[in-house]
Formats: C-alpha cells, sequence, structure tokens
C-alpha cells in the first residue's frame, strides 16, 4: 500500500494511512529500548540455567564463583526460600492447572533445559558470565517425559506430590455429537501434528530493577504487555503495596504473546536489587530466550468429521493432546482452551465435541503466541475438510462455502466450548463475502485448474483455509487526557502497552478525532503504571478495541470537564457552548475559545480520566489462499503466492493493519515451514540458536497479499473495532497443509504434520510410492 | 584482562575507549560509546540487528572485537541521518512502514546503506538475497524490499 503523502490534512484521522510518529525516533538510533536503560552503579545479572531435562538437585557449590573479582553475589534456592511464592495464572483456570506452578528458582529438582537454578550478580555482565562456569551443580537426572505416552504411563513424576503427570483433563460438547456421527454418509478420522514453536521477538527479555531504599520503592524497566496485573504480583512477592512498585515500559522489540508475561526473571532481578541496595540489569541472550522464554503451539489432535454426502457438516469429534511443558505459567492453558475451542472454525455445525488431555513433560513452559489455539486448530480441521471434500467429490472451496455460518445467523452461539467461560459467540460478521472476496482476489477458478500440474517436475497446488478469531475484550482498560499548558495539546495517557505495533500514531489519530483537533498536537504515553492508578495492557488483539474505546470515552469527559470552565472564560452559560473543532463556540458563534487559551486561563491542570470496559468479544474472520509448486524429486516448496482477506470491523489506521497482516502471514508460513523448538528423547533441546531455529528471511515468501475489510463493525465497543494482527498468522499451517497435499495428489499423500519441510514431503512422496509399488 | 585503548572514527568523529580484548565491538559501540542504536539481537551471528559498516562494509560487530576496530573509520545507524534529516533510505523506510517495533531496523538500515553505495541500482532480487542476512519478525520484508528499491531509484534520481 503506497500511503498518502506528507502534508496530508485529512477532516477525519481514523482511517487515515497516517504515517507512524514512532518512526523518527527507530530509524535514527533514538529509540530506547530495555538494553539502552543504564541506571547509576548498576550490577548485571546472568542466570545458571539447567543444562538436565529432568533431575534431582543434591547441591550447588558457588564459593569459586563467589571468589571471582567483580562478582557480588550469587542466589539459589536457599536464598529466596523463605519468601518464594509460585508465578500465578493469570488466564484460563482450568481445573487442575494450579498444581503445577513454577517457582522463580528450581528448589530440589529441575524439570526443563533452561530452569533457573542460581542467579549471579557482578560487576559487568562479562564477569556474570565467567561466574556461571564457576558454579557447580550437582544433579541425579532423572528419566525425561517427552511425549504424551510418557506423561500418561509415567516411569517418571514431574510434580511427584501430584501423582500425575496429566495436568488437566476434560470434555466439552454442543450438539449431539453421537448422533450426529452416527446418522452421517460419511466420517473420516485423521491424525494431525502441530509442532512446538513460538514468537521469538528481535528483542530478547531484559528487566533492569532499582530499589528506593529511602523511599521503599522498587521501579523497574522492561516491562510490556500486561504491566498492571503483573505489577501486582511483583508487589506480592516482595511483600510491598502496589503503589510501592512501578513497572516502566520503554520501546519494544516486539512481543507476539510471548514477551511480557510474568517471568522468573521478573521477580529475581528485583529481589537481587531490593537485597543488594544497587540496581541490577538482566539481559536475555538469544540462547536463553530460546531456553526458556515461553514455547507455544506444540498440540497433536485426532479428529474426525461427520459429513452429509453433500458435504454438509453433522458433526467434528476432536481428541487434543497438549503438552504445556513442565510447569502451568501465567496463560498456558490458553493453547488447550483455544484449541478446543475453535475447532469447528467458522462453520455451522451443530454437533461439536472435544476430549482435551493437558500433559506436562521435561520441555520449556507454554503460553500464547500470536493466534494462540487457533492457529493449531484451523490446521486440523481446514485439513480435513479437504480430505472430506475430496473423498465426497466436491471442491474445496464449494464444501466451505456450503458450511460457512452466514451473516444472517450473526450472532451465532458457539456454545459453551470453554469450561472457564460462558456460552460463547461469534458478534457479526459476512464469513461467506470475506471468503468469496479471497477466491476473488486469488483467481481462485483458475489456481484450482491447476492443481497437481506438473510443471518440469514442480508439482503446482493451492490450498485455502478459513478462520475466526475472537478477542478485543477483557478486564477494564484505562485512559487519562490532560491538556498541555504550553500549547494546548493534548498528552494521552493509556494502559494498553505497546510492542512495536504503532500504538503512538493509532491512539493520537483516535484522540484527534474524538476532540476534533490536529493529531500533531497529541503525545501517547502508554504502558507505564507511573502514568495511571489502574490498567491493563495489550493482548489478544484488545488494544484498540479496549485502549482505542477508553480514549473515545475520556474525550466524551474531557469536553464535559472543559465546558464550565469555557463558561467562566466566556462568560456564558454552559449550555449555550457548543464543542467544535477543538474549540467551545456560543451557539450564536460570537465567541469561541480553545484548548490553549482555556489552559492559559485556568490555573489547575484540565485533564480527564476515563476507562472501556467489555467482556463481549469480537470475530475477525478471514480466508487465506496459498499457491505452492513442490520439486517432486527433491521435497523443495517455492510459495508462489499467498492470499488473505480478513475482516477487521473498522480500520484506524489501513497502513498499520496492512503491515500486521503481511508480517502475521510471514509469521504463519515461518511455522508452517521451518520453525521447530524440537527436543530429543531425552528432553535435550536441539533448538538454541538462530543457526537450529530457522525463522522466515527475506528470500523465503516474497509474494503476499493482504486485503483487509470493514464489513462487519463490532457491536461491543463505540469504534465498531475489532481484533486485528492475529488474522495473517492463523490459518497459515492450514493453507499450507491443504495446498502441500493437493500438490501430492497424485501420489495420494497427504500432510499430517507441521512444520512441512522437504524431508517430509520428500518422505511422503517415497513412502506413497512404495505403498504404489513404484 | 587488561582494558586497551581502542581509537578510530565514528560517524565521522575521532573516538576512543577502553576495551578489554574480549569485549565484542558492539558492546563497546553500546557501552563504551553509547551509541545504543546498533542492536544486540543474537550474539552469534545470524541475525543482523547489530551490523554496522565498517570501513565502507557491512559487519556484524556481535562477531568483531572492539580491538580489531582500531584505527577503522564507522558508520552506526546514528551516522546515517537525524530525525530532522532522514537519508534517503531512512525516509523510505518511513514511507513504506517498513518497520514496526523498530529492533532490526539499524543493521537493516546499515546493511542497505553498504549495499546501495555499491550497487545503485539493484534487482528485487539482489535486495532480498542481500536483505537475507537480517532478521526481522514484525514486517514479513515486503515493505523494507519496497522501500530500498524506492530510496535507490531517489538516490540515483538526485544524483543524475
Amino acid at each position: 500500500m503506497q500511503p498518502k503523502p506528507e502534508g496530508l490534512d485529512p477532516k477525519t484521522f481514523i482511517g487515515q494511512p497516517i504515517l507512524r510518529n514512532e518512526d523518527a525516533r527507530f530509524l535514527t538510533g533514538g529509540g530506547t529500548y530495555s538494553d539502552d536503560v543504564t541506571r547509576p552503579g548498576m550490577l548485571h545479572a546472568a542466570i545458571l540455567r539447567s543444562s538436565h531435562a529432568h533431575g534431582l538437585v543434591r547441591g550447588i557449590d558457588a564459593s569459586e564463583a563467589l571468589a571471582l573479582p567483580g562478582v557480588v553475589a550469587v542466589y539459589a534456592w536457599a536464598d529466596i526460600a523463605d519468601i518464594a511464592q509460585p508465578i500465578p495464572i493469570r488466564l484460563a483456570p482450568l481445573v487442575g492447572l494450579d498444581r503445577f506452578p513454577q517457582y522463580c528458582l528450581a528448589s530440589d529438582k529441575v524439570r526443563f533445559v533452561g530452569e533457573p537454578i542460581a542467579l549471579v550478580v557482578a560487576e559487568s555482565r562479562y564477569i556474570a558470565e565467567d561466574a556461571l562456569n564457576l558454579i557447580s551443580v550437582d544433579i541425579e537426572e532423572l528419566p525425561a517425559i517427552v511425549d504424551f505416552a510418557g506423561a500418561s504411563a509415567p516411569k517418571s513424576l514431574l510434580h511427584d506430590a501430584h501423582g500425575t503427570n496429566i495436568a488437566s483433563a476434560y470434555e466439552v460438547q454442543r450438539g449431539d455429537v453421537k448422533a450426529a456421527f452416527a446418522e452421517a454418509d460419511y466420517r473420516r478420522r485423521e491424525t494431525f501434528v502441530c509442532q512446538r514453536h513460538t514468537g521469538v521477538p528481535m528483542e530478547t527479555r531484559a528487566v533492569i530493577a532499582e530499589w528506593d531504599v529511602a523511599a521503599q520503592h522498587m521501579t523497574v524497566w522492561g516491562a510490556t504487555k500486561v504491566p498492571f496485573p503483573n505489577r501486582a504480583t511483583l508487589a506480592k512477592m516482595l511483600g510491598l503495596e502496589d503503589k510501592s512498585v512501578d513497572l516502566i515500559e520503554v520501546d519494544v522489540g516486539g512481543g507476539f504473546g510471548i514477551r511480557g508475561e510474568f517471568y522468573p526473571e521478573d521477580f529475581l532481578i528485583p529481589f537481587a536489587a531490593k537485597k543488594l541496595g544497587r540496581p541490577v540489569k538482566w539481559i536475555e541472550d538469544r540462547r536463553e530466550h530460546l531456553l526458556s522464554a515461553q514455547h507455544s503451539r506444540d498440540v497433536s489432535c485426532i479428529l474426525e468429521i461427520a459429513c452429509k454426502s453433500d458435504g454438509t457438516i453433522l458433526g467434528l469429534y476432536a481428541e487434543l493432546f497438549v503438552d504445556l511443558g513442565a510447569y502451568v505459567r501465567t496463560v498456558g492453558g490458553v493453547v488447550p482452551a483455544k484449541a478446543a475451542q475453535f475447532v469447528p472454525g467458522p462453520y455451522r455445525i451443530a454437533n461439536v465435541g472435544c476430549s482435551v488431555q493437558i500433559f506436562l513433560s521435561n520441555k520449556t513452559p507454554v503460553g500464547t503466541y500470536r493466534a494462540p489455539g487457533r492457529y493449531e486448530s484451523n490446521f486440523f480441521r481446514e485439513r480435513l475438510i479437504d480430505m472430506a471434500a475430496h473423498d465426497l467429490g466436491i471442491d474445496p472451496a464449494e464444501i466451505r462455502r456450503r458450511n460457512l455460518v452466514l451473516g444472517s445467523e450473526m450472532p451465532y452461539g458457539i456454545g459453551k466450548l470453554v469450561p472457564y467461560e460462558p456460552e460463547g459467540e461469534y458478534d457479526t460478521g459476512d464469513f461467506v463475502a470475506a471468503f468469496e472476496r479471497a477466491l476473488q482476489d486469488s483467481d481462485w477458478n483458475a489456481l484450482n485448474a491447476r492443481q497437481g500440474e506438473d510443471e518440469d517436475g514442480w508439482l503446482h497446488g493451492t490450498g485455502l483455509a478459513c478462520f475466526v478469531e475472537t478477542g478485543g475484550a477483557g478486564p477494564k482498560e484505562t485512559a487519562r487526557l490532560v491538556v498541555r499548558k504550553e500549547d494546548g495539546g493534548i498528552n494521552l495517557f493509556i494502559g494498553s502497552s505497546a510492542l512495536g505495533q504503532g500504538h503512538e500514531t493509532v491512539f493520537a489519530q483516535i484522540c484527534a478525532d474524538a476532540l476534533g483537533i490536529p493529531f500533531k498536537g497529541i503525545r501517547v504515553f502508554h504502558g507505564s503504571t507511573t502514568y495511571l492508578d489502574e490498567g491493563y495492557g495489550t493482548y489478544a488483539s484488545r488494544a484498540i478495541v479496549m485502549g482505542g474505546s477508553a480514549v473515545l470515552n475520556t474525550a466524551e469527559t474531557l469536553i464535559e470537564t472543559m465546558k464550565p470552565l469555557a463558561a467562566e472564560a466566556l462568560g456564558f452559560p454552559n449550555e449555550a457552548l457548543v464543542w467544535k473543532a477543538g474549540r467551545f463556540e456560543t451557539e450564536s458563534g460570537g465567541s469561541s475559545i480553545g484548548l490553549a487559551e482555556l489552559a492559559a486561563a485556568t490555573a489547575q491542570e484540565i485533564r480527564a480520566d476515563g476507562s472501556f470496559s467489555s467482556t463481549r468479544r469480537t470475530a475477525s474472520y478471514g480466508t487465506h489462499v496459498a499457491h505452492v509448486a513442490v520439486d517432486r524429486r527433491t521435497g523443495k516448496i517455492r510459495l508462489i503466492d499467498y492470499y488473505v482477506v480478513e475482516d477487521v470491523g473498522r480500520i484506524i489506521n489501513p497502513l498499520i493493519v496492512h503491515g500486521q497482516a503481511v508480517g502475521g502471514v510471514v509469521q504463519g508460513l515461518g511455522g508452517a515451514f521451518l520453525e521447530n523448538l524440537a527436543y530429543d528423547e531425552n528432553g535435550q533441546f536441539l533448538a538454541g540458536s538462530f543457526a537450529d531455529y530457522l525463522m522466515p528471511t527475506a528470500t523465503d515468501f516474497p509474494s503476499i497479499h493482504c486485503t483487509s475489510l470493514e464489513l462487519s463493525r463490532a457491536p461491543s465497543n463505540p469504534l465498531g473495532a475489532k481484533g486485528a494482527g492475529e488474522g495473517g498468522t492463523t490459518a497459515a499451517g492450514a493453507a499450507i497443509g491443504n495446498a502441500v497435499s493437493a500438490a501430492l495428489r497424485k501420489y495420494g499423500a497427504e500432510v499430517h504434520e507441521l512444520p512441512v519441510t522437504p524431508s517430509k514431503v520428500w518422505s511422503l512422496i517415497a513412502q506413497a510410492k512404495a505403498a504404489a509399488g513404484q | 584482562m587488561t582494558p586497551r585503548t581502542v581509537k578510530l572514527r565514528v560517524n565521522g568523529e575521532a573516538r576512543e575507549g577502553q576495551a578489554e580484548p574480549r569485549l565484542l565491538l558492539a558492546d563497546f559501540l553500546r557501552h563504551e560509546l553509547h551509541l545504543t542504536g546498533t542492536h544486540v539481537g543474537c550474539e552469534h551471528g545470524v541475525c543482523g540487528a547489530c551490523t554496522v559498516i565498517v570501513d565502507g562494509r557491512a559487519m556484524r560487530s556481535c562477531l568483531m572485537f572492539a580491538v580489531q576496530a582500531e584505527g577503522t573509520e564507522i558508520t552506526t545507524v546514528e551516522g546515517l541521518g537525524t530525525p530532522e534529516n532522514l537519508s534517503p533510505l531512512q525516509d523510505a523506510f518511513h514511507r513504506h512502514h517498513a518497520l514496526q517495533c523498530g529492533f532490526c531496523t539499524a543493521g537493516i538500515l546499515t546493511t542497505m546503506t553498504a549495499l546501495l553505495k555499491e550497487e545503485p541500482d539493484p534487482t528485487p532480487d539482489r535486495v532480498r538475497e542481500v536483505l537475507s542476512g537480517n532478521l526481522c519478525r514484525c514486517t514479513g520484508y515486503i515493505p523494507i524490499v519496497d522501500a530500498v528499491l524506492d530510496a535507490a531509484e531517489k538516490i540515483r534520481a538526485a544524483k543524475a
């Protein structure tokens, strides 16, 4: 998309491709990321992590490390035991999960490679890392659990006290699955696997903590995502009041769901700073990041479909097996809960059942990554729908068209498929319209005619995948608007955090329209707990829906707050004044006063506080189309074109929404083709560098076409906005699985497992040939 | 290890600082010379976030020791332009929304600045090939390629 030229002066800012306020500092090296924060007298921390997947800690000897010049302290479990508290669950409290929390350092056992065992604090990071090598840890190895079979027939228990490696198991259902399967003309049951992979932002995690002993106040830099709830957690762990702790959000180098949850280091570094009375900085290195920042996905599924012979889907039954790793951390339960809820996706399927087995393994704990649970279930369902279509002799587009929920059926109840939530719904939408638009954009009919075509050994294949995502709700979000005395501009404070999306631009756009004032005069301050008394943060595509609506509400309050001040300044009664284009005017139009004059004429600061609450989720939805060519000799896959059409309700800034869509697709394609947080059978981690964990590069996926629509505004919020930012990612594994399978159709080979790598494709072809006796 | 004095030119100015022999150039630039625009993304030479221009060539400052930079001429992102006076490449990044979180941006700008100096008229495939040494997790690369090609055209037009 080409942005409009500079100097643009639109009447309204919402909906315009405004270039970002953030860019100038990011482009010139002027951003302040966590590692750019330096405090006087600051020490540096490094963390000793387990190199064993599972074992008993028999002893830790840090004497040599402590003797190294420059080492200030070494802390292990014994040093925190008297105050240690488990990391609490923030979302998705499925029954049983709270038995398996992580403490901030390992005590008697280590349960995954990368688990923190000790913290070294030293005068420099180099010395701190030297000291790590001087700590000797005696670990008696135990057998590692690395899959469901091992977890469910335990030769080894991760948490002995609970007698099981199954963290939670439950069944949910809508309709009558048994009856639906009994009356169906057609049934098929397949097993699918979505591999462990995760967000991997370019900036690793970081914590800088400073204890002010005189004020008894803790300040922590490096926070993001949900600073307010994390402040409450840290305050509780340190035995302080919330108001004695501040979390500061500086520039953040990407999040994607994984960054900004409460991690062990979010306690350990402030603990050390408080204990030592000096600021302490910890910056995660990349190996640590891959080892210890939350992993995600890692869901297997046995999925069964029941259809009429015309392709009408009567029922789906899913058995889901979700590996949460060694501990249940803040949002781990979201992955299984949402994987189950989104098994039926955007289709009218009356009878849906899920049996969910959530197990523990000797792997890094799991949390949310862009489109959590959805990415996985979209892959399972869309793959099986394609298989059913092929079996029934129905075109893959036609079977979807017949089953998509219609606009006339909205709001569409989706039943109670999440144990801890009330019945769900899709609020609004025209799923078919977005679907047809994707077929049109991709010239589906022409592509479909080329399915399986052999072009010099390259087999063409095209895959479709439809999705729906609900998000954009949750705890209330808070905003404050302050009129600046010096120039009458607005300082906008928002509880939503920013992880690189462009919030300093979009919140200013919303505020400019709400007040009818120029965009340029609005400065946005976000995330830090110092700005507002309460707030929440950014996750589940909620920042614009929740934070943006809070800005709208606060702007109304500000106008009401200013009215009596303007009345006094102008010498007219309140009711004689109207707010128009950033000024109060008398109805007759004779006198008026703007923000700058009003601020100058008023002794006190002019400000307003406001918030927005919504528990009603917004449904974003759309369709992906992938066109691939597969080299039948080598298994190599070329992505020729990729199309996404999604409806996000209302677009505040099309430039930013488009950027989210394209970037999201490439992340999704990384999961489809490349990324794999692999472990061996002993629980040893095999993906500890960027040479082992492959992410998309510029040569991989050059041709991506995204269209964002405003078909259906959300009724839940005054902006009408829906979540935007996960739709590009969510169905990428599904569309690629379908496209590659379509290319391999002549062999009868089907993709059951992500990532789709050349070696797997080559094996699929070889196996199919062998089975056919070729 | 005893620190040594390292003298070099950075962004057109003579600079010096203290460096242990094992100190990485990236850490020297960031923490000794306080040029924090250069970012460290992996410390093993894959992500390219720390790329700076050393004597005209794009180099990974996490794979060089500061002492190896003695006597060199280095350009970091801070030397490419200012917020009031962006370079044509920086300006194109802004207009094309070629950055989101901004963390990888410095390394990409330095890499592409070096490329355009050597090859003022690269093809899209050539830009992608050179860019493939830098990881960006936000943008999907497409707007970056567009921005580089646009900047190349503008730089050529300005010289013509």
